[in-house]
This record gives C-alpha cells, structure tokens and sequence, in this order.
C-alpha cells in the first residue's frame, strides 16, 4: 500500500478541486458511507432511465448491482464517474450523487479528477493495443509521472495486485491484445488501479470470459476489496451472491430492494426481488 | 438412367442454372477487363517510355534525362550521317567544327536534355500541398468526429465536403487563380499551387480520416477517459495514433491526385519553362513566391503545345513513364509507413 502512495506533487489544492478523497494512507473506517446517491432522475434524450434512486454505498465494501437488462444499473454505475457525461443529450434531473459529502455534479468539481478517484473497468475488455508495460503506466504517464523507477514500481504491484504479475513479467512489453480474454480483463483492473482509485466500477466484468477467469476475477475482487470500494453490475446472479457485501435490485429503472447480499438472496423482502433472485423471471 | 434425371438432385441445367453461369462470367469478365484496360496503359507507357529511359550503353539508364532541364534537339545532316545533338552539345559541336557553323538545322523544342526541374517541382507541390491538406484534413476530421454534436449545422459542413469534392479541377484552377495569384498577390508560385492542390484534396482526407477515427473502438476512449485523462489527452495518445494507418491511406490516393492534376496547377503554380531551379533564389522567402515546372504540365506541353513529330513522343512517353515511377515510389513510401504503424498499433 505504501508503495503505492500517490505522487507527489500534481496534486492541486484543495480549494481549486474539492477534496474527493481523504489521502490513502489514512483509510477510512470499512462500513462508512462513501457514496450517497439521492433521489437521482436520469434521463436519456426524453426518455427516463432511472426514477428517484436513493442508495448508499459503503466504503471497503463490494456493492453488486442486479437486475434484467435495461433496468438502469449500468446507467447508474455510469453516473458515478460521470461516464454519461460523454452520451449526447444524458443528464441527472433531479437528486444528487455525493462522494465523500461533495457532490459530483457541482460545477466547481473537476470530472478529471473524479475519474481519477473513482476508475473504471468495462464489460468489454479494453485494453489498449500497447504493450502491457505502456498500458499499465498509461494513467501515471498523463499525471506527468515520468520516473522509472517508480513505473517499474507500479506496474509491478498493480499486476500483483490484479494477480496478473506471475502470468506476465517476462513479456511486459509485448502488446497486451496478445493476452487471453480473462488476461485482458485483469490488465484492465491492473491499469485501473495503478491510478490509485478509491473506488473501482466494474460494468459486468465478467460477461465475456468463461467460467474459470471469471473464477480468477471474482477471486481477484476478493483481494480488492481491502483496498478498494467496489461496485459491481452483474447479470450474474451467483456471482452477485458470491463476491458482494451488498447488493442492490434494480427494475424498470427503479431500485426495489438495497440490503445486505445474504438477505436479498436468503430472505428478500420484496416479492419482485424474491422472484427475479429465484428465477422465475428476468 | 431415365430413373437418374428425373431425381429432383440432378436435373438438367435450368434456365436459372444457365443464367446463373451467364451472370458470374458476366462479372468476372467485367473484372478482366478493368485490369486488361490497365495492363494495356501500363505496358503502353513502360514499352515506349523505356525507349527514352533507358540506353543500351552502360549505364543503361539514361541519366540526363533524370539530372538536365528540357532543352531543343537540333537535327541535321553531317558528312553523310543523321546526327541529333541538343543545344549544349551543338553549341560545343559547332565551336569544335568550324565547319558546321552555317549547317542547316531542323530545331525540335523541349526534345532534348531532361526533365529533372519538372521532377522537383512536382515532389515539392505533392509535399507542400499534402503537407497543408494533412493537417488542415486531420483537424477538421478530429473535431467532426470527436468533438462536433450532431445537428444541422454538422450536417450542412458534411454537405459541404462533400459538394466540394465534386468541384471539378479545373475550377479549383480558376479559384486559385483568382484567391491566391491575383487576390492576395502570390502570382504564380509554390505557395498558390500548394493551396490550390491542398483544397482540392482537402474533401478526400476529411473523409477518409474521419472514416478511420470512427473506427477506433469506443472503448479506448472510455478507457482513456475512465483513467482520468483528458479529453484532448485522450484524442492525442489513444485514438489519433490508431488512426493513422487508415488516414496515410487516403493520404496515397491524395498524393496520386495532387501529383496528377493538370488543371490546378496551370493558372497558379506551374511554368511551362524554366532555367532556375527551386533553390536558386536569393532569399529564401522567394522560394515560396516562385513558379515551378511540374511533370504533368510538361506532358500537357509537349503533347499539345509543340509541333508534334516522332521526337515529341520520346519525351512525352519518358515524362509520363518517370512520372508513373515517381507516384509509385512516393506511394510505396507512405504504403510502408503504414504497414509498420499498422504493426505497431494492431487490434
């Protein structure tokens, strides 16, 4: 953890981008809230995506986001890095989405810096056709990180910490689209957390990889979530069931039911969330 | 047997059956003749061109034609024999033999020397106008795909690119003519043709690179954004480089055109002869002001401008040979640029 200490000096003040995070090295207390969404209308162009959601999610916590296809949980993951800023015609009518007590969509927040605290990894795979070397430093290098030593540094613990290191360090400068698809999708988490985010959004990571480097991701989270708070859409019901502290089911662009994993799937309190986690529907 | 053609697998050829054979012979032999049209050109132009290229005499090319400036042939009879001898060697030939100072001549212009001042002013009008057409082209590509939101004002430019790339040559001739020979006072220059040339292909790079910027999968730059990047770090790192192989591809077909055009070229930037060569000027800002000989004007010179007789040809078919060369090799260049950037950045 300490050798991952953000650098140094780009740092602005805190006045001119308002403190999202607290600094590493002073981790909060697992359980608190990091993420306090309320009351959020989203709407595509005319059309409503998501209709007042209110939910908390807690830091050093896996957050899992259920729910049949086009119900809003992508949407919504999407929000918290302000992803949707880049769809023409997306905005957040109503409510707030606050990190930290800040809320993200005041004017004075630098979205930049946002997606630096909150990164991202993509249903589909996306590394970039660099090697895996270039692709791991890539963040670091726009922060104007330029010392060698600290690169071989981070690209060393972020394959470590994506459990990727072993599988790699002898090609770290081959291209990384020569990995396998679950390689790949790790190299994605590995580059996400080389910035040093708080917070890792993963849209349905595991949609395109087969069963046993969805095994080796689901572990990986497993070893995250120390870390990182983590939130997580999946199709995946049993993955929901296996990796997540918390999870949330989403319908029709509603939330219907936030609580604890073990109680959405043992004991769900709303007969729609019993029916879709049984499977009689969705 | 009667028994075999009536099983509903092996019928006799139908009429669908037939047609069918008719249509893909009809296709393939369209094919054969775009590339039997192309290999009469090419072979036309190789053959008759060779003539004047090459020599039998070692070095076997002939090399003044690559290295003199046009100059007239002078043919005439001495001591019982045909002798052909440019204006130098005349001259020299008549200093030498004070004897043939009154030789009647028959004088043939342009049809001796070479062409070489042609070949430089045609690399440096396809460099300069590629030059401006390439950055002009990738900005306005970049910002359309990138950073324009779709509405009508969006659609009315496409519209306009497009127009413009059905604007014949000849009037991109006379625009320049007008804009930068006569109206900012450029006359006929370097820096009016490459304008000119640059705003003809202009339409040709927009589109092409536009084409290959949209390309480049979404997810590298959510990827790079996601990284906290910005929007213009993300553009410059992650999406314009893997763009590149597709943009130098229509950069070649921008080259073969720039090279080519006749039209543009006449009323702005090409002279039909001239004794200094580009850089002999005085003062290096005159070397954006002067005029140049390019190798498809000589062309349209020599095979409608002069007297035609069985010594025009030799020139014509050299210059047009050397000109096939010189776009080849100048598209094989950027052919291998491309293929070791495509090798860089695969996906």
């Amino acid at each position: 953890m300490d050798t991952l200490a953000p650098a140094p000096s780009p740092q602005p003040p805190a006045a001119s981008t308002p403190a999202i995070s607290v600094p590493a090295t002073v981790p909060a207390p697992a359980g608190e809230i990091l993420i306090d969404i309320d009351q959020v209308d989203f709407f595509y162009g005319a059309s409503q995506a998501l209709h007042n959601i209110s939910l908390q999610i807690q830091d050093k916590k896996v957050t899992a986001f259920i729910g049949p296809s086009g119900c809003g949980k992508s949407t919504l993951l999407r929000c918290l890095n302000r992803m949707n800023d880049l769809i023409d015609g997306t905005r957040v009518a109503r409510g707030s989405i606050k990190i930290r007590g800040i809320d993200i969509h005041r004017p004075d927040v630098d979205v930049i810096e946002l997606r630096k605290r909150v990164g991202m990894v993509f249903q589909k795979s996306n590394p970039f056709p660099k090697s895996i070397y270039e692709n791991i430093t890539y963040g670091l290098k726009l922060q104007g990180v330029r010392n060698q030593a600290r690169l071989d540094e981070v690209v060393e613990s972020s394959l470590r910490g994506a459990a990727l290191w072993d599988e790699v360090k002898d090609r770290l400068h081959t291209s990384g689209l020569g990995l396998s698809g679950g390689q790949q999708q790790r190299l994605c988490i590995a580059r996400a957390i080389a910035v040093e985010p708080e917070v890792i959004l993963m849209d349905e990571p595991c949609s395109a990889l087969d069963p046993v480097a969805t095994a080796k991701v689901e572990e990986l989270i497993q070893t995250l979530r120390a870390r990182f708070t983590i939130v997580i859409v999946t199709h995946n019901m049993q993955q929901a069931a296996r990796c997540s502290d918390k999870t949330a089911f989403f319908y029709m662009g509603k939330l219907i039911e936030y609580a604890d994993t073990r109680n959405i799937f043992m004991n769900p309190a709303n007969p729609q969330t019993e029916a879709y986690v049984s499977g009689r529907f969705g | 047997m009667s028994a075999l053609t009536t099983h509903p697998f092996q019928t006799r050829a139908s009429v669908a059956h037939r047609s069918e054979t008719a249509i893909f012979w009809l296709f393939r032999g369209a094919t054969y003749f775009v590339l039997l049209c192309g290999a009469v050109v090419f072979l036309n132009i190789f053959v008759k061109g060779s003539r004047t290229v090459f020599q039998t005499k070692a070095p076997f090319v002939n090399t003044t034609f690559f290295t003199d400036s046009p100059e007239s042939l002078y043919v005439f009879q001495w001591e019982g024999q045909k002798r052909e001898m440019g204006d130098k060697e005349f001259r020299a030939f008549k200093e030498t033999h004070p004897a043939a100072a009154n030789v009647k001549a028959e004088s043939y212009v342009y049809c001796a020397g070479g062409i070489f001042p042609c070949i430089v002013g045609t690399v440096l009008l396809v460099v300069g106008s590629m030059t401006i057409a390439l950055t002009l082209g990738v900005c306005a590509a970049v910002y359309l795909n990138e950073y324009a939101r779709d509405g009508t004002f969006i659609r009315f430019v496409r519209l306009a690119i497009l127009n413009l790339a059905g604007v014949p040559s000849i009037v991109f001739g006379l625009f320049g003519f007008g804009m930068f020979v006569i109206f900012f006072g450029w006359n006929v220059s370097l820096l009016a043709g490459w304008f000119t040339l640059a705003f003809m292909v202009l339409p040709v790079v927009i589109t092409a690179s536009e084409e290959s910027l949209k390309a480049v999968p979404k997810g590298f730059r959510e990827g790079s954004l996601a990284l906290g990047a910005t929007k213009w770090q993300t553009i410059r790192k992650n999406v314009v480089p893997y763009a590149l192989p597709g943009i130098l591809t229509s950069s070649i077909l921008g080259i073969a055109r720039v090279a080519g055009e006749t039209a543009p070229i006449m009323f702005t930037a090409a002279y039909v002869v001239r004794d200094k060569l580009p850089w002999q000027v005085d003062h290096f800002s005159d070397f954006f002001f002067q005029g140049v000989m390019a190798l498809p004007y000589h062309i349209y010179v020599v095979s409608s401008k002069i007297p035609q007789n069985e010594y025009t040809e030799r020139v014509q078919y050299g210059t047009a040979f050397v000109f096939l060369l010189i776009v080849a090799l100048i598209a094989a260049a950027s052919i291998l640029l491309r293929s070791r950037l495509r090798n860089r950045y695969k996906w």
